[in-house]
Parts: structure tokens; sequence; C-alpha cells
């Protein structure tokens, strides 16, 4: 299948504290990949140079080259505003705007940029995003309720609702579930299956079951280096590489 | 099981100190109520609530009203407000999340220098350099153009309601502006991230989040300058022009209830000083319940903030 990213010598740093080192990553267009690694190996650094997400982040910098359907969107010249609306990210701790109710919590990324809805479409989009978030049936009959009224599951499948609204074609996931309950990981862990047909998904997580049920691909991170990156049945049962074995096998530091 | 019998001795001293303090504290305040009310008893019952609509400030037939001086705090204070919020609001904005690093600290520092600058330097810088500016570039210009217009009507002789609420603007900023950098900082990093991360601008991320977080904020650092230019004095009375006038045209000279005080009570006695002191009375009452307001406001969003509201 085509790739969606090519990622070639990405490297990342915050001040002279090199992150990422030489990254080479390819992923292709609706696969689920996991990224997964020991704390403070660059995961996080990793997925959010995927949406130029450290533009803001005084000190860091970074080299190589992403290319987003063959375009390189580490270039100045590459708008964030744009990339962003192509590449949504859900964040680790559910973050809805606490003074918007669910219905505007969901519309606010359709409003941004000066684009202007017709109430109906409006509705439309919102009824939409909560669907493909599984989130629709909890909450139709209380869309005027304040977003952060709702279980920590159901925001952060709002969070996913939010991000989906606008319509990227990739779906970044920086450890969704390590804020959630077993039974609301279950549920993001479903919908993340039933979006990789529409959408290209990149998730971080520290759980392995969790891989292994969810992605096609896995990527094992080590201090920054991409160890390797293979189907998630290879990389559970037989992996090439002595420390990504350890690192699974439990046997790591 | 060891039992918290008696406490260390210091510091049961110190509490005891603190709580004298604490009651000293009030203890003033009330005094100084008493005080004005009772310096003030012979106005309240010679002229009642008519000294708060009467326009009349006459020491030759001794009557006495109040509302020019009334109307023209409120005026100026009011205006001072509506050219600070705006300007701190911008600046604060501009220092915690546009300016590059080099530039942040050294616009906040002088920003926050401006509140220690003694008052009267201020009515002087006012008289020689902020009057014959607006005068000449400013109110000269509008009202040859504009002075059919009522709010700029007048001939521009400089001292002004305009030229004092634009002072009074220029030293109540640092005051809003430190609070609003304050309430700007309790945003969360992943309230931003966010807003960004949906395809927004840096402006569309600022404008969604002080939406979300700092609307009751600002309203406090506002209520705290509105607090802060009622009752300042020596500035405004250095500029405005004292005339008890109910004005129509901010060009007109107007005057303050502090800037009264200031200039007559030196030389009152019997009811005019009376009477001056219960503008005092006033103006205590009115800039402690303000500063109330705004402190209540702000421990209110405060809460909020660590309630990740
Ligand atoms: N804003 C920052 N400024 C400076 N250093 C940072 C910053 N963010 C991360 N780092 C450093 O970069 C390295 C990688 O951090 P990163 O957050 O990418 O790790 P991670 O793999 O996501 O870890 P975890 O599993 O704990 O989330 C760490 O050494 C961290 O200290
Ligand atoms: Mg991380």
């Amino acid at each position: 299948m085509a790739n969606i990213f090519e990622i070639r010598n990405l490297c990342g740093w915050f001040g002279d504290h090199q992150v990422l080192k030489n990254i080479r990553m390819e992923i292709a267009k609706f696969s689920v990949t996991s990224v997964m690694g020991p704390s403070g190996c660059g995961k996080s650094t990793f997925i959010r140079c995927l949406n130029r997400m450290h533009d803001l982040t005084p000190g860091f910098r970074m080299s190589g080259e992403i290319l987003l359907d063959d375009v390189n969107i580490a270039s100045d010249r590459v708008d964030p505003v744009n990339l962003r609306r192509r590449v949504g990210m859900v964040f680790q701790q559910p973050n809805p705007f606490p003074r918007m109710s669910v219905f505007e919590n969901v519309a606010v990324g359709l409003k941004l940029n000066g684009k202007k809805m017709s109430r109906g479409e409006l509705a439309d989009a919102v009824e939409r995003s909560l669907n493909m978030a599984a989130l629709w049936n909890e909450v139709r009959d209380h869309l005027d309720r304040p977003g952060i009224s709702l279980s920590g599951g159901q925001q952060q499948r709002l969070c996913i609702a939010r991000a989906l609204a606008v319509e990227p074609e990739v779906l970044l996931m920086d450890e969704p579930c390590s804020a959630l309950d077993p039974v609301s990981t279950a549920k993001i862990e479903e919908l993340i299956e039933d979006l990789s047909e529409k959408y290209t998904i990149v998730v971080v997580t520290h759980n392995m079951q969790q891989a292994a049920r969810i992605s096609d691909n896995v990527a094992f991170f080590l201090l920054g280096e991409l160890i390797e990156m293979d189907k998630s049945g290879k990389i559970f049962t037989n992996p090439s590489d002595k420390r990504t074995e350890e690192y699974i096998t439990g046997r790591f530091g | 099981m060891v039992r918290n019998t008696g406490r260390n001795p210091k510091d049961k001293l110190f509490e005891g100190a603190s709580a004298f303090f604490a009651f000293a504290v009030l203890a003033l305040t009330a005094l100084l109520f008493v005080v004005l009310l009772r310096e003030s008893m012979q106005a309240i019952r010679d002229f009642g609530a008519s000294f708060l609509y009467s326009r009349t400030w006459d020491p030759v037939v001794d009557q006495y009203g109040a509302l020019p001086f009334i109307y023209g705090t409120l005026v100026s204070s009011f205006l001072a407000i509506l050219m600070a919020v705006p300007l701190s609001l911008g600046a604060a904005i501009f220092i915690n999340d546009f300016a590059p690093p080099w530039l942040k600290n050294p616009v906040a520092f002088l920003a926050e220098l401006l509140a220690a600058i003694p008052s009267v330097i201020f009515g002087l810088w006012g008289i020689f350099v902020l009057v014959p500016l607006l005068r000449d570039g400013f109110m000269k210009p509008v009202s040859k153009y504009l002075g059919w217009i009522p709010l700029f009507e007048g001939p521009a002789y400089g001292p002004s309601v305009l030229a004092a609420s634009v002072l009074l603007a220029i030293m109540i900023v640092p005051f809003i502006l430190s609070v609003s950098r304050e309430v700007l900082a309790t945003v969360p990093q992943r309230q931003k991230e966010a807003v960004l991360s949906l395809g927004g601008t840096r402006w569309e991320m600022i404008r969604i989040v002080v939406g979300q977080h700092c609307i009751p904020g600002i309203f406090g650092a506002t209520v705290l300058g509105l607090g802060r230019a009622l009752g300042e004095t020596m500035a405004v009375t250095m500029v405005i022009g004292n005339r008890p006038e109910i004005f129509y045209s901010f060009f007109q000279q107007g005057y303050s209830m502090a800037a009264v005080i200031a200039n007559e009570f030196a030389e009152a006695g019997g009811l005019q000083l009376s009477s001056l002191i219960l503008i005092g009375l006033l103006l205590f009452l009115v800039t402690f319940v303000v500063n109330l307001a705004s402190q209540w406001m702000l421990s209110r969003m405060v809460k909020n903030a660590s309630r990740g509201i």
C-alpha cells in the first residue's frame, strides 16, 4: 500500500540535547502504527514532529525530512496551520474546552480560520463526528451540557470527535488511554480499529497487549533511535533486534 | 500514642502576634470609617441625600454638593479603564505569547517599573509633556474637524478630562498588565495545544483560551485598576483643570473627588471641611467596595484554575 509518511534522517534537539537520532520510517496509508519504548526515549517528541507541534517550543529544532504525500512538512515553507488540519492529534489527558458545551467542543475546529457553516451543516458534522467517535448515543440528549461534565473516557472520545470533525487524514494519539479505566480503554481501542478504515493512525502506547491488539505495525524506540519497525505479529513473536526482545519480554532496565 | 499537648511556645507567640496585627488592620479600617463618619456628620445633617446630586459648590454661600466631583471621578476613571484594559491585555498577550525571549523580560520589567513611579512625577510629566502633546497633536485637530460632535466640543485648552483619563490610564496599566499576565499564565499548555492541533492560528489559540479561562481574571484585573483610578489624587489634580462642572465634552475641564479634597482641605473649616470629609467618606466606601469585588473575583478565578476550569 502507498505510504502517507516517509521520514528520512529525522533528528530533533531540545537545546543541545539530541532527542531524536536519524529516524527513518515509512507509514502506510490507513495503517495503525504503534510507537513503543521506555519512558523518555523520544516517542512524544517524535509524533509531535509529524504535526509540527514543537513550533512553539522554545529551543526545539529538527533536521531531516518528513514527507507527507511527497511534500516535506519539516520545511519552514510549509504552513503548520494547514498541516495540522490534515494531521490531527489526541492528547494524553483529555482536554475539552471547559466553557464549551459538548456540541461546541466538537464544532470548534470547524469555525477556525474564518470558516462559516450553516447551523444545519454544523449540526450534521457534529453528529457525524460524535458517531465516528462512538459517543453519539451517550450524549445525543445533552449536547448543550459542558464538555467537562462527561466522564474521563467520554471526554477522551469527545476529544477524538473534535479532532475528527475537521476531517484530517492522519490521527496522532499520544498515550490516549493512559488516563482511562479498562472499560474506556477497550472502547477507544475498538474505536481505533474502526477508524483505521478511513484514517492513518499513529499511537504512542506503553501497553504491549494494546499495541498487539490494535496495530498493523510497531515501531520500537530506544534513546532517541528507531531500533526496529515491523508488522506487529513479527515484533511480538520474533523481533530482529535483541534490544526489542529484551524490552518486550520485560528484561529491560 | 503521642499527643500534641503543648505547642511550641514560640509558635504560640507568633500566632498571637499575627492575630494581633490582623485585628489591628481591621480595627484601623473601622476607626477610619468612624472618624470620617463623625467628622462629616454636620454635612450629612445639613444636606442629606441632596449632597449626592447637588451641583453647587460655593464656600461664599456655604452650600455644598458633590455631584461634579463624583461625576468627574467616575467618568475619568471609566475612560481610563476603557483605554487601559485593551492596552494592558494586548501588552500581556504580546509579552507572554509573541515577544522573542530577549525582549520579554525588559518589556515586562519596564512596564512594572511604571508602578513604582510616584504619582506627582506622573503629574509633572502630564503637565509638561502629555498635556501639550494632547493639545497640539490631538485636541486641536479633532476640535477643528470634529468639533461639532458634542464629545469633542469646546476650545482645546489642554488641561481636561481627556488629559486626566489618559494619564490615569498610563498609571494603571502596570497593575492591569501584571494581573493579566498572571491570569494568562494560568492557562494550561494542553488547552493551547488543543486549539493548535485543530488547525488554529496562534491568534485563534489566544482568542479561544482567553475566552475559556481568562474572562473572570481579566474582569478582576479591570476592577482592580478601577479601584486605583478612583482614588488617584495628585496626578489627576494636576491635569484635570479643577472646575466643578458637569462636563459633556472630554475636552472640557472637570474636577475629581480626591482632587477637591487635596486642593481645599488646608484652608477649609466648618461646614466646608465637613463636606470635604463627606466626599472622603464616599470615596472610601466606593474604593472599598470596588477593591473587595476585585479581590473576590480574582480569588474565585484562582480557585477555578486549581480545579482545572
Ligand atoms: N519541552 C522540552 N524541553 C526540553 N526537553 C524535553 C522537552 N520535552 C521532552 N524533553 C526531553 O526529551 C526526551 C524525550 O522526551 P519524550 O517526551 O519524547 O519521551 P517519551 O518517550 O514520550 O516518554 P514518556 O513515555 O515518558 O512519555 C526526554 O529526555 C525529555 O527530557
Ligand atoms: Mg510521552
